[in-house]
């Protein structure tokens, strides 16, 4: 831990051990180096979330490097959350990224194993896996907290990361994912950002289950919620994005709205969800991934309560 | 054992093409038991580029051989009074097969008329599944009997990841997500707390990531 008593001092860091209720965004990098287009989609964001998640070539597609996006957040003055993914770097390369990262001004890095090139644009591609995201989550700790690489070589300027990790509670074997939770917590995860949640009573258990076992004690959990722009969304995510759970009440409700309202219904449930997470016990922030819909998160942050955005010091 | 497919008919027509007389040499190892290589599998992919030849009106000479092993310089060397009168070896054995023939006739072309695959075994007759990755450093007793750096489509040793579902991997609902097997025969048994320690990086040294690999048994090298 630095003089100040923080880890990294990132925004988000300060935001939540300030004990306000966090609320981040998401924006995904061009498919291309047009530095317009990333302007464009990170501008909404600015003063109304604590930082940006920028995603690492998701869902396997090739996009600009989430760490020259997440760099031109830092010039453009607002605060990344710097994701990478065991998939694409061995240990050479992720020590080396972390490095320059936190060079660029990074102070928040989320560590995923990420998706099987087998969904993206280049499904003939070799992939890594030197690491997993336990093991990512350790070595940006190590890292950080002991100054040395994983090869106990002493670090010129340790990077000092605040260090996210994913959980998805409705991934299966359902049971065992409370307990995947605190192996990342206890690899060295500072906070936490869930999978987008539409089922709320799994949430709700899922939720308790990590309170009980100490985990919200140790961690700062984000909850994950993603607004449904249409039934035909609802239906895709439902059927075909593995690990994801949306019950049919909620495509009915959506589908209900009729033509022309069902984005309006569902950014209301995305509302009432933030209420809902803002009461939780053990839930510390909400991770808001709006996709490509990023134009809509001050509506919506504004319409849940979470403006202004706090100021800590 | 290695598993192997035979390579489409396309592909071999195209490959013996420039020939008229060549040598189709299958093995008695592990292509035999995953038939896709011993003496039946010669015989049948002879006959049939044979016919495929004949009715483009130009017929081919093709010698049907079965080696013990191809995998094995001793059986290897029984091709030595045959080998260079064709104009061209095919070999039906693992991807080892036509190397090791390459290394003992020097002068004759050779060909792979197998694609092989992995090391696995047949889980029920004619289908067979991947189960090691020849990592070179075994860790299946802390998975209760299964490969995660094989089975897994991530390698991940601290699984499962966000994509599995229904006990499915994410990359497909042909592959059974092995961490879903895992957590679940751990619950059973009892052992759930084994999965809450943490795996330190894998040293890949001992798998293809230090180069290709040797194994000397020094009792049996003279």
């Amino acid at each position: 831990m630095s003089d100040n008593g923080y880890k990294s001092g990132s925004n988000l860091e300060k935001v939540l051990k300030a004990g306000h209720f966090a609320f981040t965004g998401e924006c995904g990098p061009p498919k291309g180096a047009n530095v317009e287009h990333l302007n464009e989609k990170m501008a909404p964001l600015r003063d109304v979330v604590d930082a940006i998640n920028v995603t690492d070539n998701q869902t396997a597609v090739v996009r600009m490097s989430s760490k020259a996006a997440s760099a031109l957040m830092v010039q453009a003055g607002l605060e990344p959350n710097f994701q990478m993914v065991c998939r694409d770097r061995n240990r050479i390369a992720m020590q080396s990224d972390i490095l320059g990262a936190y060079a660029l001004g990074i102070r928040n890095m989320l560590c995923l194993s990420g998706d099987h090139q087998q969904f993206g644009n280049h499904p003939e591609s070799k992939n890594v896996y030197d690491l997993d995201s336990m093991q990512l989550i350790a070595l940006t700790k190590k890292m950080r907290d002991e100054g040395k690489f994983l090869n106990e070589e002493e670090i010129d300027e340790p990077p000092k990361m605040f260090i996210g990790a994913a959980s998805n509670p409705f991934g299966d074997p359902t049971e065992f994912r409370v307990y995947r939770l605190a192996n990342k917590i206890d690899a060295g995860a500072d906070f936490i950002q869930t999978q987008c949640i539409y089922n709320m009573p799994r949430f709700r258990d899922f939720m308790k289950r990590a309170v009980d076992m100490g985990l919200t004690e140790r961690a700062f959990i984000l909850a994950g919620v993603t607004p449904m722009k249409s039934a035909g969304m609802a239906k895709y995510m439902a059927k075909f994005v593995p690990g994801m759970d949306v019950p049919p009440e909620l495509i009915k409700r959506i589908e209900g709205a009729g033509k022309g309202k069902m984005a309006e219904e569902g950014i209301k449930f995305a509302i009432e969800q933030i209420e809902e997470f803002k009461e939780m016990d053990g839930v510390a922030g909400v991770h808001l991934m709006a996709i490509e819909w990023e134009h809509k998160v001050p509506e919506i942050a504004e319409r849940a309560g979470v403006l202004p955005r706090p100021k800590v010091d | 054992m290695i598993i192997a497919d035979r390579k489409p008919l396309e592909e071999l027509q195209e490959m013996i093409e420039p020939y008229d007389n060549i040598m189709l040499v299958g093995c008695k190892g592990c292509v035999t038991v995953c038939n896709a290589g011993g003496l039946k599998e010669v015989q049948i992919l002879a006959s049939t580029l044979r016919i495929a030849r004949k009715n483009q009106g130009r017929p081919i000479q093709i010698e049907e051989r079965v080696l013990e092993r191809q995998c094995d310089p001793e059986y290897v060397e029984q091709l030595r009074d045959t080998c260079e009168q064709f104009d061209a070896v095919f070999s039906m054995a693992c991807g080892v097969g036509p190397q090791f023939l390459s290394e003992a006739y020097p002068n004759q072309r050779f060909f792979p008329a197998v694609n092989t695959t992995f090391m696995g075994g047949a889980t029920q007759h004619g289908m067979w599944e991947e189960r090691c990755a020849g990592c070179g450093n075994c860790i299946t007793h802390f998975f209760d009997g299964m490969c995660p750096i094989a089975r897994c489509s991530k390698s991940l040793q601290h699984g499962p990841c966000g994509g599995s579902a229904g006990g499915k991997c994410e990359v497909s609902k042909d592959i059974v997500c092995i961490w879903d097997l895992i957590v679940r025969k751990k619950t059973e048994q009892g052992r759930l707390e084994d999965l809450r320690k943490y795996w330190a990086a894998k040293d890949w040294r001992t798998s293809r990531d230090g180069g290709p690999r040797r194994s000397v048994r020094e009792e049996l090298v003279k």
